[in-house]
C-alpha cells in the first residue's frame, strides 16, 4: 500500500538548509563555541570499577598556578530522590547527581570524582593529575549474571529494586516485571514445535563522531546560561534545574550543533561540572569537552546482557511466547528493558506471552538511549528463533512470518492493541524485492562460503511535545522557529510540512533551532519523533497562519471572513472571482494592512504510530579466518511517508550499517577488574566505508492515519533487524547458529572447529 | 611553561604567522589558536578522519601533526574548499546527494574526497571506498557519501 495524496512539497528532495554551513565548516558545533575569559574545564575520572572513596585530596591542583576552581562532590548541590520523564527513559535527580561526580562510590570505571577549570587545557590535565584519591577498591561484577550471583557485591548502597511488586532481595536488581495474557503453559502443551535459546549481546556504543561538551556561566544572580550540543535542550534544562537546583526560569539552554547523538546525547554528564566550576570561578565561562576514550567510559552505551525466548508452534501458527530479557543498566538502574519488552513479540500475533524483564546494576558506565533501545536485543532472540522453526519445519521464512504477522487489532504482547501498521506491507515488500528473488551462489569458487538472511524489527515510536512559530516575511518568505535539534535533516523536513500548508516552497521557509527561552517546550530529538511531533506543530502553526492571513485577506477586501478561501497557495473570495492573492501577495500587503503576522502551534502527541523493518543481507564468509564481509544488504521499511526521501533513505542505512557494526564487530571488551580495554576508534572498530556494500532501500508508505501527512517515525526501526538478519546469513553460510554477540572472526572460527571436531 | 614555537606558514593560500605551544597538535592549532573551527576533533588519536586537512599536499590526520612541524609549510583546510566563485563540485554534490546527517565528520570527507579526486580522478567505488576508509561516519551508512563523489566524478 502507497500513500496516494499528491503533495507539491512533501515527496520532493529539497538542499537542506543547513547544509550550506555544515559543508563549508561554518556550522558551530558544542566544541566550536568560544567565549570571552573562557576557562577550560577537566574532569578526574575513577581508575577503578568499582571502589569507595576514602578521601580526596585537591591541595596541588588548587596551588597550581592557572588553575581557578577545583570541585568534588561536596560542591554538587543535595537533589531530590524522585523520579522525572524525559521522554525517552526517565530519571532520578538524587542518581543523577551521583553518577554525574560520584559522592562516596565510583561504581565504573571512568565515574567523575573531581574537576577542574583553568586557564587552559593542559594547565586543567595537569592539575587533575595532581589531585590524590585514597582509594578501598571493591570487588565488581560486569554482567548480569554476576551481579545476580549471591556473592555479588552491593554496588548501590541503599538501593532496594521492585521484584513483580514485592522487595527484591538482590542488591543489584534495578527492578522485575512481567507482562502477562492468555495461558502460557496450555500454549506451550499444545504445541507441537518448541524452540527455546538465549541469546547473549555485549555492551556496545552509540559512536556518535563529536565527543560531549557543555560551556557553562554561572552568574552572580544565579542565572545559568549553557551551551551544549544535545537531543533536546529543554530536556537539559530539566537534568541542570533537577541537579543544580534552581528554577528552570533561572537556566538557558542554547543547543549548538550536534555531531550525532542516537539517544546518547539526551542525559548530561559535563555541563553541570562546567557551571559549578564557572560559579566557583566568580562566573567565568567555563568549557568541558571530552576525550574519546571518556566518551566510551564514561557516558551511556547501550546494555549487554542476554534474552532467553522460548516459542510454541502449531499448524504453522505461534501459538504461545515466553521470554526472559535480562539487560545490563549499568551503576543505576535505568536500562531500556521496559522498551525491550514492549518490541520482543510485537512482530507477531500470539494468542499466549510472558515477558520478564530484568534491569540489573553492574559496575559499567551507566546505559542510555541508543536507536531503538532494547529492541535490536530481542529482535536478536526471537528473529534466529523464528528462522530455526522455519528450518526445522521447512517453511519459507518470509511466508511464515506473513502467516503470523502482527497487524490492526493484534494485541501486544505489554497490552496496547495495534492500530493500523505497515507490518505485512513491509514483509510483501521484502517478498517481492529484487534483493530476495536474485539467486545467491552460496559457494562463489574462492574457498568462501555466501549466506542470505532475513529479519524483521519493530519500534514503537513516540510522540510527546513539541513547539513552532512561524512569522511571515513582506517578501512571502516564513521564518519557523522551532526547539528540535536537527542531527539529520529535520529543519528541512520540518519545514516541508509547513511549505505544503502553506502553498510555499520549502527554500521559502527559514528554520531556526532556537534556546529554551525563545521557543515553547520541545522534547528531545528521540523516539523517532522530530519529524513526526515537530512536523506535526509546523503543520499547526501553518494552518493557524493560514487562519490569520484569511481574516487579514478579508480585512483587506472588506468582505466576510467565511467569503475567503485559501486553495492551491492562493487565498480568493467565494463569490467575487476578481479578488485573489497568493500568499507571496497578501504577504506584501501586512505592513499596510494591520501590520505583521505569527502563529504559533503546539502538540502533546500521546501515540505516535509504530514502525517496521524488514533486513535482508547477504554476505561471505572466510572459513580459513572467520572474516564475514557483508556482499549485499536491502532495508525495507514502513515509514508512513517519507517527506524528504533521500534523508529517510539515509535513516534506513545509517541504522543498517550501525547494526552490522553490532553484530559483526562491536563490544565493550572488559576485563576481569572491570575495565573496558578497547576504548579507542582503533579497538572499539566501528564499520569503515570499505567494510560496506551500497545499502539498498525499499521505502514502504502505509499512511499513520493519526498524523495529517501520514507519518510515522523512521529513525529506529533500521537498527533492529541486523543483528538477527546476518545471523541468519551465517547460519545459512555455515550451518552454525552463533547466539552470542559480536559474531566476530574469533567466534566464527570457534564454532567451525566445534563443527567440524 | 616552556617557550612558545614560532610558526610561518600559509593556510588556504593566506600567510599567518603565531606562536604555538611546542607539544599542541595542529588541530589544537588550527581551532583553539587560528580559530578555524572547521576542522572538527572525533578522537584525537588518528582514527576517525574528522581532522584531516591537506599538509603539503597530503592528507593528514591534524591532530597527529604538531602544530610547530607545519613552520614553512602549506595547510588546506575546509575553510577554503569553497572560494568567492561558489562551492566546490564536492560541495555541491553533498548537498544534492545528502551526503551528511548531523555534519561533524563532513569536513574531514570532503577533504580526503578532495584529494583523491586530484590524485585519481577515474577511481572506481572500490577504490574511493579505500580512500575514504580513514574517515568515520556514524550517521549515513557511507552509501550516499560514496555516491556524491561519484556524481562529482561524473560532472567533472
Amino acid at each position: 500500500m502507497v500513500a496516494t495524496q499528491e503533495y507539491k512539497v512533501i515527496g520532493t528532495r529539497p538542499i537542506r538548509h543547513d547544509g550550506l554551513d555544515k559543508v563549508t565548516g561554518r556550522a558551530i558545533y558544542g566544541a566550536d563555541v568560544k567565549l570571552p575569559d573562557m576557562l577550560y574545564g577537566f574532569v578526574l575520572r575513577s581508575p577503578h570499577a568499582h571502589a569507595r572513596i576514602r578521601s580526596i585530596d585537591t591541595s596541588a591542583a588548587e596551588a597550581m598556578p592557572g588553575v581557578v576552581a577545583v570541585m568534588t562532590a561536596n560542591d554538587m548541590p543535595e537533589a531530590a530522590d524522585e523520579l522525572v520523564d524525559l521522554g525517552e527513559g526517565a530519571i532520578n535527580f538524587s542518581h543523577a547527581s551521583d553518577h554525574i561526580m560520584a559522592m562516596s562510590k565510583a561504581k565504573f570505571k571512568g565515574h567523575p570524582v573531581a574537576a577542574v577549570a583553568a586557564t587552559s587545557t593542559n594547565v586543567a590535565r595537569e592539575a587533575v593529575a595532581a589531585i590524590k584519591v585514597d582509594w578501598e577498591v571493591l570487588k565488581s561484577a560486569v554482567t548480569v549474571d554476576e551481579a545476580l550471583a549471591p556473592d555479588a557485591p552491593v554496588i548501590l548502597d541503599g538501593w532496594v529494586g521492585d521484584d513483580l511488586g514485592e522487595k527484591s532481595t538482590k542488591p543489584n536488581v534495578g527492578s522485575h516485571f512481567r507482562h502477562e495474557f492468555g495461558d502460557i503453559e496450555k500454549g506451550f502443551a499444545d504445541s507441537t514445535t518448541i524452540i527455546e535459546h538465549r541469546y547473549d549481546l555485549a555492551m556496545v556504543h552509540q559512536g556518535y563522531i563529536e565527543p560531549h561538551n557543555g560551556t557553562a556561566i554561572w552568574d552572580q544572580e544565579d542565572r545559568v546560561r549553557l551551551w551544549t550540543s544535545t537531543q533536546g535542550a529543554f530536556t537539559v534544562r530539566t537534568q541542570l534545574a533537577g541537579i543544580l537546583q534552581l528554577d528552570e526560569s533561572r537556566i538557558k539552554v542554547t543547543p549548538t550543533e550536534i555531531g550525532g547523538g542516537f539517544g546518547g546525547k539526551i542525559p548530561i554528564y559535563v555541563e553541570p561540572l562546567a557551571a559549578i566550576l564557572s560559579k566557583k570561578s566568580g562566573g567565568k565561562p567555563v568549557r568541558i569537552l571530552m576525550d574519546r576514550p571518556e566518551v566510551f567510559e564514561a557516558t551511556g552505551p547501550t546494555p549487554g546482557g542476554w534474552v532467553s525466548v522460548r516459542l510454541g508452534v502449531k499448524d504453522r501458527k505461534i501459538i504461545a511466547g515466553d521470554a526472559d530479557i535480562r539487560f545490563d543498566a549499568g551503576g543505576f538502574p535505568g536500562s531500556p528493558v521496559g522498551a525491550a519488552a514492549m518490541c520482543v513479540f510485537s512482530c507477531y500475533d500470539i494468542e499466549n506471552t510472558r515477558i520478564d524483564g530484568w534491569d540489573i546494576i553492574v559496575n559499567k558506565p551507566k546505559t542510555a538511549a541508543y536507536r531503538a533501545p532494547g529492541s535490536t536485543h530481542v529482535a536478536y532472540a526471537i528473529e534466529c528463533i523464528i528462522d530455526e522453526i522455519c528450518e526445522e519445519l521447512d517453511l519459507d521464512p518470509i511466508q511464515f512470518r506473513l502467516d503470523n504477522a502482527s497487524k490492526e487489532g493484534t494485541r501486544r504482547g505489554d497490552g496496547p492493541i495495534f492500530p493500523r501498521i505497515g507490518n505485512i506491507e513491509t514483509l510483501e515488500a521484502a517478498r517481492d524485492s529484487a534483493h530476495w528473488n536474485a539467486p545467491l551462489d552460496k559457494n562463489p569458487g574462492n574457498g568462501n562460503v555466501r549466506g542470505r538472511g532475513i529479519a524483521n524489527g519493530y519500534w514503537f515510536n513516540v510522540g510527546l511535545k513539541s513547539s513552532v512559530n512561524l512569522s511571515v516575511n513582506t517578501d512571502g518568505t516564513v521564518m519557523l522557529i522551532e526547539g528540535s535539534t536537527d542531527i539529520g535533516g529535520t529543519r528541512a523536513s520540518i519545514a516541508m510540512q509547513a511549505a505544503e500548508v502553506l502553498g510555499i516552497r520549502a527554500e521559502d521557509i527559514i528554520p531556526t533551532v532556537v534556546d529554551t527561552d525563545s521557543v515553547g517546550y520541545t522534547d528531545v530529538t528521540g523516539g523517532s519523533r522530530t519529524t513526526y511531533a515537530t512536523g506535526f506543530a509546523a503543520y499547526k502553526a501553518a494552518q493557524n497562519l493560514i487562519d490569520e492571513l484569511t481574516a487579514r485577506a478579508a480585512t483587506i477586501w472588506d468582505i466576510p471572513e467565511d467569503e475567503v478561501v485559501f486553495e492551491d497557495g492562493k487565498f480568493s473570495s467565494k463569490s467575487d472571482p476578481e479578488l485573489s492573492m497568493t500568499f507571496k501577495e497578501i504577504a506584501g500587503k501586512l505592513n499596510e494592512t494591520g501590520g505583521p503576522v505569527s502563529s504559533t502551534g503546539a502538540v502533546d502527541l500521546e501515540n505516535a504510530g509504530g514502525g517496521f523493518a524488514v533486513h535482508i543481507c547477504d554476505l561471505e564468509i572466510d572459513p580459513e579466518t572467520g572474516k564475514t564481509d557483508v556482499i549485499r544488504y536491502t532495508a525495507v521499511q514502513d515509514v508512513g511517508k517519507a517527506i524528504h526521501p533521500s534523508y529517510v533513505e539515509g535513516q534506513m542505512q545509517g541504522g543498517a550499517v550501525q547494526g552490522i557494526g553490532w553484530a559483526l564487530n562491536e563490544e565493550y571488551f572488559m576485563s576481569d577488574d572491570g575495565q573496558m580495554v578497547n576504548s579507542s576508534y582503533l579497538d572499539y572498530r566501528m564499520p569503515t566505508s570499505l567494510d560496506l556494500p551500497e545499502i539498498e532501500t525499499v521505502i514502504v508508505e502505509v499512511p499513520n492515519p493519526i498524523h495529517p501527512f501520514g507519518v510515522r517515525g523512521v529513525g529506529e526501526p533500521p537498527i533492529v533487524p541486523p543483528v538477527a538478519a546476518i545471523a541468519n546469513a551465517i547460519n545459512d553460510a555455515l550451518g552454525i547458529r552463533l547466539r552470542e554477540a559480536p559474531m566476530n572472526p574469533g567466534r566464527i572460527l570457534e564454532a567451525l572447529k566445534e563443527k567440524n571436531g | 611553561m616552556v617557550d612558545k614555537v614560532h610558526v610561518k606558514t600559509t593556510i588556504n593560500g593566506q600567510e599567518y604567522e603565531f606562536l604555538v605551544e611546542p607539544y599542541m597538535s595542529l588541530l589544537e592549532t588550527l581551532r583553539d589558536v587560528l580559530n578555524l573551527t572547521g576542522t572538527k576533533e572525533g578522537c584525537n588519536d588518528g582514527n576517525c578522519g574528522a581532522c584531516t586537512v591537506e599538509m603539503n599536499g597530503r592528507i593528514v590526520d591534524s591532530c597527529c601533526v604538531l602544530g610547530a612541524e607545519v613552520n614553512g609549510g602549506t595547510i588546506n583546510t575546509i575553510e577554503g574548499m569553497a572560494t568567492a566563485e561558489g562551492l566546490h563540485p564536492l560541495q555541491q554534490a553533498f548537498l544534492e546527494e545528502a551526503a551528511l546527517q548531523c555534519g561533524i565528520c563532513t569536513p574531514g570527507f570532503l577533504i580526503s574526497a578532495k584529494s583523491l579526486l586530484e590524485r585519481e580522478p577515474d577511481a572506481d567505488e572500490h577504490r574511493i571506498r579505500y580512500w575514504l576508509a580513514g574517515n568515520l561516519c556514524r550517521c549515513t551508512g557511507y552509501d550516499k557519501i560514496i555516491k556524491a563523489v561519484q556524481k562529482t566524478q561524473a560532472t567533472a
